[in-house]
């Protein structure tokens, strides 16, 4: 295959790691000035990447000697992330203008281009090195974006915490990838799983090992129960854009990642690897849930709550079907929306002064203050508990239907059961908005680009969302089918 | 007369949107202006429904979800049961003219939302689409009960939420399995559908879950008292009057005629907790000094006569359970608005606190005297008709659970007897309740309209059984296979004598069974 062929299916890679590197010259000469400017155009970039994607690179097949496949599956995980960068960069320049000592530096929409493009090459590995390579990209990239505000401890805290755990998790993946290399003498997914069918004897006991420490650092990376210690410290001490960012793109980048490496490298063994997911899905539905309840911090909160989404989404993967992993993308779309929307209100938390404020207690009679916003807030809450007739519902039905479908019931009987710990958490919220007499009211000064984001998202999770869902389901489907 | 349906579920959603951009005085009219839209809507929906024509009526069927579809139509019991919604509601909004100041527009826009999704509830055709409506119900009554409710409505909110949701969410799996395994998700399809007898009983357990959760039985009723307890007065008329129904109109949608061979053999289950129910709940009831937690109790032992009668596999059973079902959502709801009239005016549910009402309020002794009776099950009210078929229909199945059913209605009678003697009769002592002003015209109004058809009801019920004959027929012709032996012993008796004795000895009810 000629080179330009093989280029044009990493065209989305390509334009963000150009556009990122300008964007850098440009920041590196135009200094502080630049921000905006370096920021909008980030935002282009990252909308460009999103109209690459409609070439080859979403039907390309494999490229470069099977290093790195250009198919449906990475090309939908591939549209969420760059979205969910795009709105990261633009409610940045805002929430950094209005806090004290840090103004926006031109670097915050770079570093995320950079994490980006390693998320796009996560989604589409088709080698165990691509896949590192692409895992490291973005890691680093966010464990600078988690410190970026240099002189506040907590995300100095953050960065470091987020720093040391994650390269312990890097040197988990590592070495399970190592083991399943030795093992198997191949790094492409098609060829381990061959490896993995053939096994006998040690051979099979040392893959099955590389498989377990494989899905520990998944786990790390999705925040997944019991690798999930680092998210609410890391998600309170970020600044808000930044964790905006860390609990929507990365988390679909790990998903798709754990989904296509479970499918495609491991799919010979599913049943090995599922008792994994079973055991991390349920425990992080019951732990996300269980301990969110005694949160007073709203970032904190929504860290436990990207937990306990996190198990629902691996409740889809468990099942191990194409309807299965159809559920996960559609789980994926909707919680990036619902989780978008909950943390652009949590920037509006602002008291008198604009500095941020991230007590859930100074929600308190939000609905007598505000309304709209209260609104926008209490449908996402009711939405990520899954109640219907609100979209979220139809995220949770979409895996637990698969699930229910593959025969494993026990699965989904206890995980929809634990869904309403959850609902608690969330129920409380909306309590505090809605039962609570009236907190000092946060300060009155609304932007019309972040007002109409969060419309939006909470009108895609209104009911109104269900008419998306024959389009929802069928590309879900599609981009599924292709890893069988 | 396709699309009315929908535009009975579409006039309250835009009324409650509407409700939200509007002052309160505003958001009032527009709300009974909707409300009344509505019922006159019932009003043509009942007119134009054909009695003994086909079983689904009004159907719609637009499938925009992908997975599951917009499907809508109506059966007798949906039919009922939809006109029993539709006629509280302008009562409920009429009962928070005054009481509710605070965030007026919301108040209403939620009510109007409860509206529309219970109605939605009964005329699903589609079983997601029926599960999309049931669950939904909760947030709006959540709001409901934690905004405007009494001093512990936090406490109550979550409870209600939280039960009620635990509960529906095994439905969900079971339904899943049941669309996933049948192929369809059309709810008439899935009627005639044979599931096999041993997948029945766990589809059986994972709705019972949900609908005796609803119900509600014992002993998973206690979200009940606090909820009614706390909730404002037109909020305890729409749980008493048509969210408890659910669980009935599930029974008798899902469970009966989808797994009539689990139903069968888990009956012993339904009769056990609901002869407890009867007994248990009234000696609560007996023993209660707040007069809405008193009525909250009294609902659920009259819940038990409708499972009762639902299980009993008999018209009878099945037709005295939907009056039951019927005329409990009229008199609860009435004696829930005879309670917030008396509380509006010395704001206190303690009875106690009350006493010698029927001097200085004669209009008021009156009419809730009338409510009392109808909930003892007097003949002539609509109560006594759906217990005494009930009853009828439970003997020929069981005549120990007959038995202990039947106590029920003494214990209710005891007391509600007991909380009418307290609360209006008695010397007038006390100097704020002897300043307790009679009905006023608003009051009148609300109440008339209840008292007349439970009074119809009980005269002339073939009104209310004639929309549900076919159907009654259609669901026993299902179930009929697992039909389980009853231990009464009926003897040919003499033929001649027969009507002879059932026109001298029971009248009404006899005729009402004749059918």
């Amino acid at each position: 295959m000629d080179y330009a062929a093989q280029l044009s299916m990493v065209l989305p890679e390509i334009v963000l790691s150009v556009g990122g590197l300008a964007l850098l010259m440009i920041a590196a000469w135009g200094g502080q000035a630049v921000s905006r400017l370096v920021s909008w155009v980030a935002v282009l970039v990252l909308i460009g990447a999103g109209i690459a994607l409609t070439g080859p690179a979403s039907s390309g097949g494999l490229a470069f000697d099977k290093l790195y496949s250009a198919d449906l599956f990475g090309a939908y995980a591939k549209v969420l992330i760059f979205f969910a960068a795009a709105i990261s960069i633009i409610i940045a320049p805002r929430f950094f203008a209005r806090t004290s000592g840090e103004d926006l530096r031109p670097e915050y929409p770079i570093l995320i281009l950079f994490a980006t493009a390693g998320m796009g090459m996560m989604v589409s590995a088709n080698d165990l090195l691509t896949l590192y390579v692409g895992l490291e990209l973005n890691s680093l990239a966010s464990y600078v974006l988690a410190s970026f505000m240099r002189r506040d401890v907590r995300s100095a805290e953050a960065g470091l915490k987020y720093f040391i755990l994650g390269s312990l998790a890097s040197g988990i993946l590592l070495y399970g990838i190592s083991l399943v290399y030795g093992f198997s003498g191949t790094t492409i997914f098609g060829d381990i799983a061959t490896a993995y069918a053939g096994a006998e004897g040690a051979a099979k006991i040392g893959l099955l090992f590389g498989l377990v420490f494989m899905f520990a650092g998944f786990a790390f990376k999705m925040s997944a129960v019991p690798f999930h210690m680092w998210t609410p410290d890391v998600y309170e001490g970020a600044p808000t854009p930044v964790t905006t960012f860390f609990a929507s793109a990365p988390k679909v980048a790990a998903v798709a990642l754990a989904v296509r490496v479970a499918i495609e490298a491991m799919g010979p063994v599913t049943s090995d690897w599922r008792q994994i997911v079973v055991v991390a899905a349920l425990a992080s539905i019951v732990l996300g849930a269980v301990a969110a309840i005694g949160q007073t911090n709203i970032k904190r909160l929504l860290a436990y709550s990207s937990i306990n989404n996190i198990g629902f989404a691996l409740v889809g993967l468990a099942a191990g079907t194409v309807e299965g992993v159809a559920g996960v993308l559609t789980y994926l779309s909707i919680y990036v929306v619902m989780t978008l929307g909950s943390f652009l209100v949590v920037l509006q938390m602002r008291d008198a002064n604009g500095q941020p404020v991230e007590t859930i207690a100074s929600l308190s009679g939000l609905s007598r203050t505000r309304p709209a916003l209260a609104a926008a807030l209490a449908i996402f809450m009711f939405s990520l508990a899954g109640i219907p007739p609100l979209f979220g519902f139809w995220a949770k039905f979409a895996v637990f239907e698969a699930a229910t479908r593959a025969g494993m019931f026990p699965l989904a009987v206890f995980g929809i059961a634990a869904s309403v710990i959850g609902a608690y958490y969330y129920l409380k919220i909306v309590k505090t908005m809605y039962f609570d007499a009236p907190a000092p009211e946060y300060g009155r000064e609304t932007n019309p680009v972040e007002g109409g984001l969060i419309a939006a998202a909470a009108l895609f999770v209104s009911p109104l969302g269900y008419l998306l869902i024959p389009v929802l389901g069928a590309w879900s489907l599609a981009a599924a089918r292709t890893l069988f | 007369m396709s699309g009315i349906l929908s535009l009975m579920l579409i006039v309250p959603l835009a009324a409650a949107l509407i409700c939200l951009f509007v002052n309160a005085n505003q958001a009032r009219w527009i709300a009974l202006g909707a409300t009344l839209v509505d019922l006159a809507l019932g009003g043509v929906l009942w007119a134009n429904f054909e009695i003994g024509g086909a079983q689904w009526q009004f159907v719609e069927y637009t499938p925009i979800f992908g997975r599951f579809a917009w499907a809508l139509g109506i059966d007798g019991f949906a039919l009922l049961l939809i006109l029993l919604s539709v006629f509280l509601m302008p009562i409920c909004i009429g009962a928070s003219w005054e009481a509710i100041t605070d965030r007026v527009q919301e108040y209403m826009a939620a009510f109007l939302i409860t509206e529309v999704l219970m109605i939605g509830t009964f005329a699903a055709q589609d079983i997601f689409l029926f599960y999309v409506f049931f669950e939904a119900g909760l947030i709006p009554m959540f709001l409901i009960i934690g905004i405007w409710g009494g001093a512990n409505r936090i406490y109550a909110s979550y409870k209600f939420f939280l039960y009620t949701l635990l509960g529906s969410v095994l439905m969900l799996i079971a339904m899943m399995y049941m669309t996933i395994t049948a192929g369809t998700t059309y709810i008439p399809d899935l009627m005639a559908y044979d599931f096999p007898a041993h997948v029945q009983t766990w589809l059986w357990l994972a709705f019972f879950a949900s609908f005796a959760v609803k119900m509600p039985m014992w002993p998973v009723h206690t979200w009940l008292p606090d909820a009614h307890v706390q909730a404002p007065t037109a909020g305890s008329v729409i749980l008493a009057g048509v969210l408890l129904k659910l669980g009935g109109y599930g029974f008798l949608r899902f469970s009966l005629p989808m797994f009539p061979e689990a139903s069968a053999q888990l009956i012993w289950l339904v009769f056990g907790l609901s002869c407890i129910a009867v007994v248990v709940t009234s000696l609560i009831a007996l023993v209660q000094n707040d007069m809405k937690k008193l009525i909250a109790y009294s609902s659920v032992a009259h819940m038990a006569i409708v499972t009762i009668g639902l299980f009993t596999f008999n018209r009878q059973g099945i037709e005295g359970a939907m009056m039951v079902m019927l005329g409990h959502g009229l008199v609860s709801g009435a004696l829930f608005l005879c309670v917030g009239i008396i509380y509006d005016r010395l704001h206190t549910r303690e009875i106690d606190r009350y006493g010698g009402l029927a001097i200085n309020m004669p209009k008021y002794a009156v009419v809730f005297m009338l409510f009392t009776m109808a909930s003892v099950g007097l003949p002539g009210t609509s109560n006594f008709v759906g217990e005494l078929l009930a009853l009828m229909g439970a003997y020929q199945v069981s005549t120990l659970v007959t038995l202990i059913a039947t106590t029920g209605i003494i214990l209710g009678a005891a007391y509600m007897l007991y909380l009418y003697r307290r609360v209006v009769f008695g010397d007038l002592v006390k100097d704020d309740v002897k300043a307790m002003p009679d009905l006023n015209r608003r009051e009148m109004a609300l109440l008339a309209p209840l008292a007349a058809v439970v009074l119809w009801m009980g005269v002339y019920p073939e009104s209310f059984l004639a929309p549900m004959r076919n159907d009654v027929a259609t669901l026993l012709a299902r179930i009929d296979r697992a039909k389980p032996a009853g231990d009464s012993l009926p003897t040919p008796g003499n033929p001649a004598a027969a009507p002879e004795h059932k026109s001298a000895g029971h009248g009404e009810a006899a005729k009402g069974a004749a059918h």
